[in-house]
């Protein structure tokens, strides 16, 4: 089992930021470049996102990145081609997710998906329309035979009882979703500091990183005041939206968000 | 309440043979949890059950009548019944299930009603029943179907409905699906989803096809009036998502001797790449919530159907049929746009009875039967034609030069 992932947060100790980017956007072979400036700018973990027709979890922003990249002509065979080489260094040691949804998985073969995620070096996967009934019984033992972790998504509405599960189900850390929303939502950050005190005072397994609505420093610096970390996506494509160049746009970026 | 014939009812995870399921995302969990967990309970309690058919009596006007289409038999050579829900309050069959899941939402606690639609009649149906109880109601709807439905948008609006145009995708059925699953999402405590046919996750089919399910219902006891049997040989209904064909071949799914047949909309041909016939063209897949059949690309992109139907034009099928189609209890054919057309010209002019493009699919198939003078055949009439006025003035234009 690969524990890339849990060893970044626990080194880390607080403030681990992973950062999403939908594959195949702004360009169709942008991702490579993309991780290198993620790494150099000190993300820790990168969420690949695989592009989908109908993203039903996601807001306009990140809608927008998937249409764009599969107009670009992004898939998963491309997708595993380009990343063929990234765990050479200089990209060693970044922690490398891959998020999409079932139905492009389903189709490239669910099992030969996993074989060369895995083969490719990435760390884990997060599916957020894979319920836990379908990975129980059929798709966990997949996914662990070919050493990936898997990250459920948690909300405000999850019960505790149903967080502990999630959480057993769980390897690499647990998705803490801020609201009950789509992706991209512009909710203010202290409504959801009892959901993240509760989520804390349970001492799950996992580490606990929170995601949807972290935006800039203080949202982010809320979120890891509660958490182990949060996770970036529409933010950062939509500083990616207007940037000629990924490296420069992802430099001015995340030193907005973890400059000294 | 829960039979054990598995044609009609999934088992407790949603499947239907292979297909089912709720694949849905954590931020709708709760919310479908809290439906899986009490909608039987609910629908059968029997204050509901007293309200629901007094709703669908006195307010939808059912029974609807069990017609015998004389001059229609004569030309097909057969006895065909039509069940005339196109007499149904808003036009469509779908008020059934509206009816159904708008006292549903009430006993939830839910203050708010979003909806999908494509043809605008759940649309319409869903509006109606929100104006019926007084709740907020938002209706997402592609702007191409606003456009080619506008009667149904205005109908909506009178009846103080907010619709949305959903610009995303194909601007169709899907799309505004979408929407409204991302609606559902960013409001997890006060909204109720109608959807509109017997698609989503679980527990939707199910609970939308019992909704639905007093087509058969009806049509069994009248029948047997008529006929002195409560058994067709053939039962006949258009396919979009599948819900007026699941209400109409429900009490005959246990009933082998009945023949099923689901007609899908072949657009400009099943090999012309703008068609919209799930069954011919689809592979298994997951589409808003549900593995079923799915019409997609190699990578799993979901393609962009066409009908000239919008109640048709969807790239997907409930879980029910697509199991019926495995199994083959069902026989799955099409029609393309031309034949649709032709159809309800052909019924307008035998029968005086002027049908929705939708349900025209359902006719045109009759063409490429063979029945017998003995065989009872009934025909799902889902829907009247006032809302496609427009498309059909354009094709009879040559007629009026
Ligand atoms: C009259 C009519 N028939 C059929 C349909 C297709 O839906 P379903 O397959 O769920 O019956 C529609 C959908 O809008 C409709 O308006």
């Amino acid at each position: 089992m690969n524990n890339r992932i849990a060893e970044i947060i626990a080194k880390k100790k607080g403030n681990v930021m992973n950062v999403y980017c939908t594959a195949g956007y702004p360009q169709l072979n942008s991702i490579l470049e993309v991780m290198k400036a993620l790494q150099e700018n000190r993300a820790d973990i990168i969420e690949i996102g695989m592009p989908y027709s109908d993203p039903l979890a996601d807001g306009p922003v990140i809608q927008n990145s998937s249409s764009v990249a599969l107009a670009n002509g992004m898939t998963i065979a491309k997708l595993f081609e380009q990343l063929k080489d990234f765990r050479k260094p200089p990209l060693g040691g970044l922690g490398v997710l891959l998020m999409g949804y079932m139905n492009p998985v389903l189709q490239y073969g669910f099992e030969k998906f996993c074989q060369e995620a895995a083969e490719v070096g990435v760390d884990g996967l997060i599916i957020p329309d894979l319920p836990e009934y379908e990975f129980e019984t059929e798709y966990g033992p997949i996914i662990k035979k070919h050493g990936l972790d898997f990250i459920f998504l948690v909300t405000p509405e999850t019960s505790e009882e149903r967080i502990r599960k999630l959480d057993q189900l769980s390897s690499g850390f647990l998705y803490a979703v801020s609201s009950s929303s789509t992706t991209g939502v512009d909710n203010n950050m202290s409504h959801v500091i009892d959901y993240l005190q509760r989520l804390k005072e349970m001492h799950l397994q996992n580490p606990v990183l929170v995601g949807f609505g972290i935006k800039d420093r203080a949202s982010f610096e809320m979120a890891c005041s509660y958490a182990d970390g949060a996770i970036i996506g529409s933010a950062y494509i939509k500083a990616l939206e207007q940037a000629r160049d990924v490296k420069a746009a992802t430099k001015s970026f995340l030193s907005s968000i973890n400059g000294r | 309440m829960t039979g054990s014939n598995s044609y009609q009812h999934p088992n407790e995870h949603g499947y239907y043979g292979p297909f089912g399921g709720a694949y849905i995302p954590e931020m709708l969990h709760r919310n479908v949890e809290e439906l899986r967990t009490n909608y039987l309970d609910i629908i059968y309690e029997p204050g509901f059950q007293k309200e629901f058919r007094e709703l669908l009596k006195d307010y939808a006007g059912r029974p609807t009548p069990l017609y015998f289409a004389k001059r229609l038999s004569d030309r097909y050579h057969t006895t065909i019944y039509l069940k005339r829900e196109d007499l149904c309050h808003t036009g469509a069959h779908k008020i059934n299930n509206t009816i159904g899941q708008i006292l549903l939402a009430g006993r939830l606690g839910k203050t708010r009603i979003i909806a999908e639609t494509g043809a605008g009649q759940h649309g319409v149906a869903t509006a109606t029943v929100c104006a019926l109880k007084g709740v907020e109601c938002v209706v997402y709807m592609g702007e191409k179907d606003i456009e080619r439905q506008s009667p149904n948008v205005a109908r909506m609006k009178m009846l103080g409905a907010t619709v949305m145009p959903v610009i995303s995708g194909s601007k169709t059925l899907k799309d505004a699906t979408n929407e409204a699953i991302r609606d559902w999402i960013n409001h997890p405590s006060d909204t109720h989803y109608i959807i509109g046919s017997v698609v989503g996750p679980h527990p939707y089919p199910d609970m939308v096809a019992r909704f639905q399910s007093v087509i058969s219902e009806e049509i069994r006891i009248q029948l047997k009036e008529k006929t002195g049997s409560e058994l067709p040989t053939h039962v006949m209904a258009c396919v979009g998502g599948g819900s007026n064909a699941a209400g109409s071949f429900y009490h005959f799914l246990d009933e082998s001797s009945v023949q099923l047949i689901a007609v899908e909309a072949a657009g400009l041909g099943l090999d012309s790449g703008h068609s919209a016939a799930t069954t011919q063209l689809g592979k298994p897949g997951i589409l808003h919530g549900s593995k079923s059949l799915l019409m997609q690309t190699e990578d799993g992109q979901v393609t962009e159907p066409h009908s000239i139907s919008a109640g048709l034009d969807y790239p997907g099928i409930g879980p029910l049929h697509a199991n019926l189609f495995k199994t083959v209890r069902a026989k799955f054919l099409s029609a393309t746009d031309q034949e649709a057309l032709e159809a309800a010209f052909e019924l307008a002019r035998l029968e005086g009875i002027i049908p929705a493009l939708e349900t025209a699919h359902a006719l045109a198939v009759l063409k490429q039967l063979n029945f017998s003078m003995d065989d009872k055949v009934v025909i799902c009439l889902s829907g009247r034609g006032d809302k496609d006025l427009a498309t059909y003035m354009k094709e009879m234009m040559p007629d009026n030069l």
